[in-house]
Formats: C-alpha cells, structure tokens, sequence
C-alpha cells in the first residue's frame, strides 16, 4: 500500500466515526448475511408444518431420526473428547522426536474433504476390498455404526487441535503443586488439569457435536437405510425433485422445517446444559482412589495408554481416512488417469466443479476475513459495550444448524425476498454463514491471548487504531488467523449438503456424491482418482499458503 | 526425623548449569534458607529436593532415605510456590483440604485437618471464594495452609513473600517462621532478600552461579565472610584495593593506593605482595573531624551526606582517591558536613583481606 494513502487510513479510522461505522457495519452484515437469514428461512415456512403435523407416520420418522442424530452426535462427541485427551496429553508432553510428525499427521482428516472422507471409510470398512479383505467379508456396513466411526474420525483433529491448545496454555506449575501434596499422577490429572482446562473440553465436545447434528454429505455416503436429521431432510428433498416427485412440496416444506426447528432448539438446549452443568459440576474431587489411581499412573499403564492411543489414531482415524488414496494409486497404471485429464465423461463435469470449488472456497475466505475480523475485535476487546457478550453468543448459532437445513432455509428465505438472486450468490451466502463462526472464534481467541497492554502502548506512542491493528495485532495474530482462514478454505471446499440444499450447482464434493450414490456410472478407479485430486490439490494449496505466510518471516 | 542431605548434586539445562556440584546438610526442624540474586539456581535446588525434577548427577536424602527416583507424591514435602499455585477451579477450602483428600484420608478427618491448619494462618472468612477473588495477602495463607495440611514434616517455601507489598511481607515472614518451629517442621526456603533470610533463618546458604559459596548463620555470613560476594551480598562492603606489603604473625600489613598502609587480622589465605582487596563495612569506621593520627586512620574529604532516618549516610573521598562509604546512627553521635576534612579509621579485627579477583572486582560481585 502506498504510504500517503496508509497515513490518511490511519488518520481515518481515529475518527470515532468511521470506527464506530466499520463496528456497526460487521455488526449489521451478520444479521443480515449470517445469522438472520436462515432463522426467517424456517419461520417463514412455519405453517407447513401444520401439514406435517397430522401425518402420524411421517412424524414418527421425524423424531426417528431425531433421536439417531442426537444419540450419534452424543456418543461420538463423548469418545472422541475422551479419545482426543490421552492423544492431546500425548503430543504435550511426550518428549520424542517424532511428536511433531505426530502432531501434524493428526491434522490430516481435517484436510480431507468430509464427502471424500465418507467415501474413504467405505472403502476401507465396508467394501471387498478395505479391511475387509482380513475378515471375508464387511466388517462394518453402512449403517449407524459407520455413521458413528466417521463423525469420530471426523471431528477428532478438532478435538486434539482444541485440547492441545489448552494444554499449551496452561501452567504446570499446578500439576506440580498437586504432586507435592501427595497426588500421583492419575489423580492429579483428574482432579487439577481437566477441571482446569474443562472450559476447552466443553468447547471440543461443542464442537464435535454440532459438526455430528450438521454434517450430511459424507453422512449421506455411509448412512445406508439408517436415516438421521441431515440424511432425512436431504432424503425428502431427493423425493421432491424425483421425476415424479414423491412427496408434494408442502410435505417436503413442512417436514424439513419440523425436522430444523427440533435440530436448531434441542441443540442449543444441549449446549446450555453442557455449558452449565460443565461449570457447576465440579470434578469428582470429592473422592480420590489413591491405591487404585496409584496403580494406574506408573509405567505399564502408561505405555499400555499410550499404545491404545496410537492404535486408534491410526487405525480408526488415519488409515481409514486416506484409504482412498489406494486405487488412485492403481489409477495411476491404467489410462484411467489420461482419460481423467483428456476431460472424458464423467471427467468434464468434474474438472468445472473443482474450479467451483476452490474460487467459491477463495471468494468465501475472503469476504470472512473482512466482514469477521471487525466481529472478532468487537468480541474480543468488547468494543460494544453490552452487545458484545450477546454476539459472542450469537456468533456460535450457524455451527448448530444442520448444514443441509441451513441451505434449505436459507433457499427459502432468499427465493422468498428476492426471487431474481442468483445461485451463485446463495452458494456464497450458505457457505460464509457455516464458515464465519470458525473465523470470529480463532480471530478473538488470538487477539484476547495479546494483553490490552501491547495496544496501550502502541497508542501511548503514538499509533492510530489501524496502525495498531497493522503494527501490532496482525503481526502477533498472523498465524492464528491463518489457521482460521484454513479452516474456513477447507470447509468450504468439504461443504456438501448445505450446496445441495441451496442450489444446483455443482461443487466437487457434490459431484463425488453424485458418483459414489451412482447417479453417474464411475468405477472405484475414478472415484479413487476423484478424490485423490481433491485431496491432493487441497494439500498443495494449504502448503503453498503455509510457505507464503511463513516466507515473510516470523516474530 | 526429616533432615535434607545433598550429596554432589548437579543439574543442567543443556549446556546450563543451573546447580553445580552440591553438597549440603540441612539438619532436622531447622529453618533454613537458599540465598543468592535470581537466576543463581535456589529454585532449581529446591525442585530437586521435591522431585519435581531429577538430577542429573549426585544423590538426594531425605530422612534415610535416598529419594533419587521417589516421586514428589512420595517424597512427604510441602511445597508453597513463588506464584502459589493455587487450584483455580476449586474454593479456598478445596484447596487447602486437597492433600488430605487425595491422600485417601476419610472427609471427617480431611475437614478436621482444614480446620486446624486454617486456624494456624489465622484465617476463617472467605472459604467459599476461589483464588482469583482473594488478595494476595491471603492467596499466600491460603497456601501455607495447603501446604501444612498434606501433615509433611518438610517444607518447601520459593521465595513464598516475592508476590507480596512489603508491610504484608514484613509480617508474613515471622508468621511463617513461627508455624514452622511450633509444628517442629524442617523448611527451606527460597529468597534473594539477603534481609529476609538473616531475619528468619537458623542457617543461610548464599549460592551464586550453581553453587554454594558458604554455609553459616546469619551472624556468621555477617561477622565473617568467606568471600567478595558474600561480604558484598550479605549487608554492604567497602571495597579497597591494595598489595600485601607485610605478614607478621596474624597480622598483615596492607599498602592501599598511594602509599597508605593499614593492618587487618582477617586473612583468607593471602601471601606477600599478592594484590588484594580489603573488605571493610559501613558502620565500623570510626570518624573524626580534621586530621588525626592513629592506627589505621585515613584522611578524607565528606563528598556527599544523605539522611536515611535512622542513619546517616557519608560519602568520603579519601586522600588516595578512593571512595568509601560510611553509615552512623543519626541520632546518637556527632554529624559531619559536606566539604568537611575528616580522618576515618577501621578496627584491625573487623576489615577482611580476600586475593584480588580473577575476573576483576565488578565481574566477581555481578549478580547476574
Ligand atoms: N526448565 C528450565 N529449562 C531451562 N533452563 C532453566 C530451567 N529452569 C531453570 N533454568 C535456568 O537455570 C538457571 C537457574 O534458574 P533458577 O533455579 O530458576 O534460578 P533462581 O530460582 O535462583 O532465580 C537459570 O539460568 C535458568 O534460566
Ligand atoms: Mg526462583
């Protein structure tokens, strides 16, 4: 930026005024774009529901599948926190060389997209194949049980990433004390540094739960007949569109907003319930076991938890989620890879919806950053007063909705106001709202972590608001907001049934769906081929971006 | 009967020596201190005789017992940390009855204990508050409670009153002190206030880079230090460099800059025409007005007089140059003016001779 119109930026923005005006504007972007949207989106179909009401069977199936997603979601937060523990614990305070390695392999079912991801564990469960080959025959068929692994699998590097995150932060020196009054170390585990970092587990489990209630198109893969939320509302819109359709549109209307309504508000029940009883609920401290806990602190049970952490690592995360890659491998000595690249059927369509993908995924990232970044300062520095606590609540809303729901209303609330807007536009609105939580929260987590202190002083000496920005919380917020912006890029890429929610464009998640469901004749060799693309293209891009960050040097 | 034996004790960080080479003997229900500028390893040590970290060489007792691969769970120690350490999630009264309660003691008597050990810090309000509502004042109690409730016979204090205002820190020091001896416990403890050491300690070791310059009582490190540093760092010093001219008897003959000579008895171990420095303090000169003749006596000039209260405080210059310091009762005796031609003298029995450093006087006496 040229230095003349950098000074009058900077000038600008010490006038209360134009502060107060880029607040109110982020501010008033998210309920315009993100949050408010999807809610009328329901409320406006609110009586279709009237419809859906009377038609016992259909409710039924409603609550049936209800009850799957939050008994899955339920479990599968609950093991993989309690998974994502001994692994955070792990890479903490393990002292080999090989943590690091360790460290990053746990990103990488983050990278892949979700649908691929789906994909991938029916291959390696599921299919002749994958580890089946061991056993003759499918260990594990779509079905709740699959569902069950892959939300596991898919939430554990978010979980590991929260806990090791706290783990980082907080002071030994508390372990420490608890020792010299006499606990081993099971008990001081127990006691001090989970009720310490509890406030992080609950937000871990948070989010593993709310991406199990929305998560639908690698659901949709390995759900088989099992049906829950996401499956159903994506299920009645696929009878909808059928050719003829199988249910009107009033039923599909209604039954979809039913099945939202109850995602949306049982959800957020479960998380104040979490939050609460988390809070008041203290750790059993009460009770200590000292000759049992005892037992279980010293070396054989370490290293036999130890290994039962790496075992699950690897084989119920890792290898399952990369197993795709095989055939890809294999496609690489047949002409599987030139027909791919020559663009033959069903290769056209793919190569369009990858360019979709990663400008959409590009176009989303961006528009967060600079409608988000205000938000985070706002949470962060509780620039609004009282308004800043109720939108540090609000911020959290669009990660509960069902992304699947999330679409639909969102088709309904625009299709509704502004009938002419095109797909495009409500593919980039469906894609910010899922995203923007994911940014506003590492953003103002990173900034609070920078005492008020630094920016006083940048201000004593003389800086104006957005020199301070520029000088001092960019380049200490650099890496934070980078990995906030990977995680929106990745999501957005991986994004699956809010896309088919909202329009009918074509996404590379979308098409793999459409090839694995076989809705377009594919062997396992292009499917295998598809997704090893998307992964690999993805990888290269977040290193290409992780080198350039890195390249302008570190503080 | 908890008596802490160091044994060649060494630890490093890697290429840091943070504790070289200690041997140490810290006898049974003695209040003891580790005293030295910060960074000088006393926190270090004292984590090793918790087991919060393990030596690299050298053996640790306690008691009997070699406690070299002991736990710290098993080592039987309180320990009150620099920054306390209090649980954050658990109230007063959680934390203090903690160690009971891991220990697997029944709820009755882990209460019992909380009462009497809340009694001894003398505090009773605020239980039910948790660490981040209290002052530090009472962050501190609360952690000496903590500490004594474990029922350890072995206290380990880092520098336990760094966090406090000095009145509350005052105060604290002779309470902690008190508890200790009434519940006939051995403690440690940390401090780089050499003032707080001599006023609580039974016996002070003064550390410096790692290892352990001299071991004594207050009155000991005082009366008769055993280097620079400690005559430096325990009280204050003047500092006059000279060459042995003469050694008759006990007695060695000193020849300061510009000719003067002067006595002292206190030789630690300085042979003839070796350059030397001669460690005199404050408040044993004896000073006079106008030009005097006596033993010892050197004729100065007052440069500079500062009122402290109790004293007063006299720069001289002294006719060969050199810069000493002087400090006198302000209330008792006479006050001399700035300009005014003096003659200080020193006792022979109460200046120190030590060989002049290798590393230069600044460089021996830098507490980094
Ligand atoms: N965990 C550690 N890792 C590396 N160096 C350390 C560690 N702990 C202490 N040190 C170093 O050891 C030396 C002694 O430290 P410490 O015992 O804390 O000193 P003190 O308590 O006397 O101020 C210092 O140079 C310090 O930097
Ligand atoms: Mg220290």
């Amino acid at each position: 930026m040229p230095k003349k119109l950098r000074e009058k930026l900077d000038r600008l923005s010490s006038k209360p005024m134009v502060k107060y005006g880029v607040y109110l504007t982020s501010v008033v972007l998210f309920f315009a774009l993100i949050l408010l949207p999807p809610i009328l989106g329901i409320i406006i179909k609110w009586s279709a529901m009237g419809k859906v009401l009377g038609d016992g069977e259909l409710v039924a199936r409603i609550l049936n599948a209800m009850k799957n997603s939050f008994v899955i979601a339920l479990l599968v937060s609950v093991l993989d926190v309690a998974a994502g523990i001994p692994m955070a614990w792990f890479i903490t305070r393990g002292r080999s060389k090989w943590i690091n390695f360790l460290d990053t392999l746990a990103d990488v079912p983050f990278i892949v997209p979700t649908a691929v991801l789906g994909y991938s564990l029916l291959l390696f469960w599921h299919k002749p194949d994958g580890i089946s080959a061991f056993f003759g025959g499918s260990i594990v068929s779509p079905g709740w049980l699959l569902v069950a692994l892959l939300h596991f699998t898919f939430s554990y590097p978010i979980v590991v990433r929260v806990i090791v995150g706290a783990l980082l932060d907080y002071k030994i020196e508390y372990e420490q004390a608890s020792r010299t009054l006499g606990a081993p170390p099971l008990t001081t585990a127990r006691t001090v540094t989970l009720g310490i970092i509890k406030p992080s587990l609950i937000a871990a489990f948070i989010l593993a739960f709310a991406r199990s209630i929305s998560e639908t198109g690698a659901t949709m893969m390995v759900a088989g007949i099992f049906e829950n939320g996401p499956v159903f509302i994506q299920n009645m819109k696929n009878a909808v569109s059928a050719q003829p359709p199988q249910v009107s549109q009033a039923v599909y209307e209604g039954s979809t907003t039913l099945a939202s309504i109850i995602l949306v508000i049982v959800s957020c029940l479960i998380f104040a319930v979490a939050r609460i009883l988390g809070s008041r609920l203290g750790v059993p401290i009460k009770k200590a076991w000292p000759t049992l806990e005892r037992k279980l602190s010293y070396s054989s049970a370490t290293l036999l938890r130890n290994i039962t952490t790496l075992l699950i690592f690897f084989i119920i995360v890792l290898i399952p989620s990369l197993f795709v890659a095989l055939p890809a491998f294999e496609a690489l000595s047949t002409d599987a890879l030139s027909k791919a690249l020559a663009g033959v059927e069903p290769w056209t369509e793919y190569w369009q919806s990858l360019v979709l993908s990663y400008s959409l995924g590009a176009v989303v990232t961006l528009l967060n950053v600079l409608i988000g970044l205000p938000m985070a300062i706002i949470v962060a520095r509780k620039r609004l007063g009282n308004l800043s606590s109720t939108l540090n609540m609000l911020v959290d809303i669009p990660i509960i909705v069902p992304s699947v729901a999330l679409g639909v209303s969102l088709r309904f609330f625009w299709k509704e106001t502004l009938a002419f807007i095109p797909d495009i536009w409500l593919l980039i609105f469906a894609h910010l709202a899922i995203t923007y939580p994911y940014l506003v929260r590492s953003m103002s987590a990173a900034i609070e972590r920078i005492g008020i202190e630094l920016e006083e002083a940048s201000r004593t000496l003389g800086a104006k608001p957005l020199g301070v920005f520029r000088t001092i919380i960019f380049p200490l917020t650099k890496y934070s907001m980078f990995s906030g912006a990977i995680m929106v890029f990745t999501r957005s890429v991986s994004e699956t049934g809010a896309t088919l929610a909202v329009t009918q464009l074509k996404t590379a998640p979308v098409v793999l769906v459409g090839w694995v469901k076989g809705k377009v004749v594919a062997t396992s060799l292009e499917i295998g081929l598809g997704c090893g693309f998307l992964i690999l293209i993805s990888f290269i891009i977040l290193l290409a971006l992780r080198l350039v960050v890195r390249g302008k040097g570190r503080y | 009967m908890p008596d802490v034996r160091l044994v060649n004790v060494t630890k490093k960080f890697g290429k840091i020596v943070a504790v070289d080479n200690v041997s140490l003997h810290i006898y049974d229900k003695e209040y003891f201190s580790l005293l030295g500028p910060s960074g000088c390893g006393k926190t270090t040590l004292l984590r090793l005789i918790a087991g919060l970290i393990q030596p690299d060489e050298g053996e640790i007792y306690i008691g009997d017992r070699l406690v070299n691969d002991v736990p710290p769970e098993d080592r039987d120690i309180g320990f009150v940390f620099q920054t306390f350490a209090l649980f954050p999630h658990m109230t007063a009264w959680n934390n203090v009855t903690y160690g009971p309660r891991v220990k697997g003691f029944d709820v009755r008597k882990a209460e019992t204990i909380g009462h009497e050990v809340l009694e001894m810090v003398r505090l009773h309000e605020r239980l039910d508050a948790f660490p981040n509502e209290l002052s530090g004042g009472m962050m501190q109690r609360i952690a000496v409670a903590r500490a004594l409730a474990a029922g350890a016979k072995l206290l380990l204090l880092d520098e336990p009153l760094g966090q406090l205002d000095a009145k509350v820190r005052n105060e604290l020091r002779y309470e902690i002190r008190r508890m200790t001896k009434d519940l006939e416990l051995t403690a440690i403890h940390v401090t780089h206030d050499q003032s707080e050491a001599m006023a609580i300690s039974d016996r002070i070791a003064v550390m410096k880079k790692g290892k352990i310059l001299q071991v004594g009582t207050p009155q000991e490190l005082y009366i008769n230090p055993q280097s620079i540093f400690v005559a430096h760092f325990i009280g204050e010093s003047n500092f006059l460099e000279g060459y042995v001219s003469n050694i008759s008897g006990k007695t060695t003959i000193i020849e300061l800059r510009g000719g003067i000579k002067v006595q002292a008895v206190n030789n630690k171990g300085v042979k003839g025409g070796e350059k030397v420095l001669l460690a005199i303090r404050p408040e044993i000169f004896t000073v006079e007005k106008g030009k005097k003749e006596d033993k010892n006596a050197i004729l100065g000039r007052i440069e500079r007089v500062t009122f402290e209260g109790t004293n007063v405080r006299y720069e001289i210059r002294l006719k060969n140059q050199d810069l000493i310091v002087i400090v006198k009762p302000s209330l008792t005796g006479e006050w001399f003016n700035m300009g005014e031609e003096v003659t200080v003298s020193f006792p022979t029995e109460k200046a120190h001779v030590f060989k002049y450093p290798d590393v230069g006087l600044k460089e021996e006496i830098a507490v980094e």
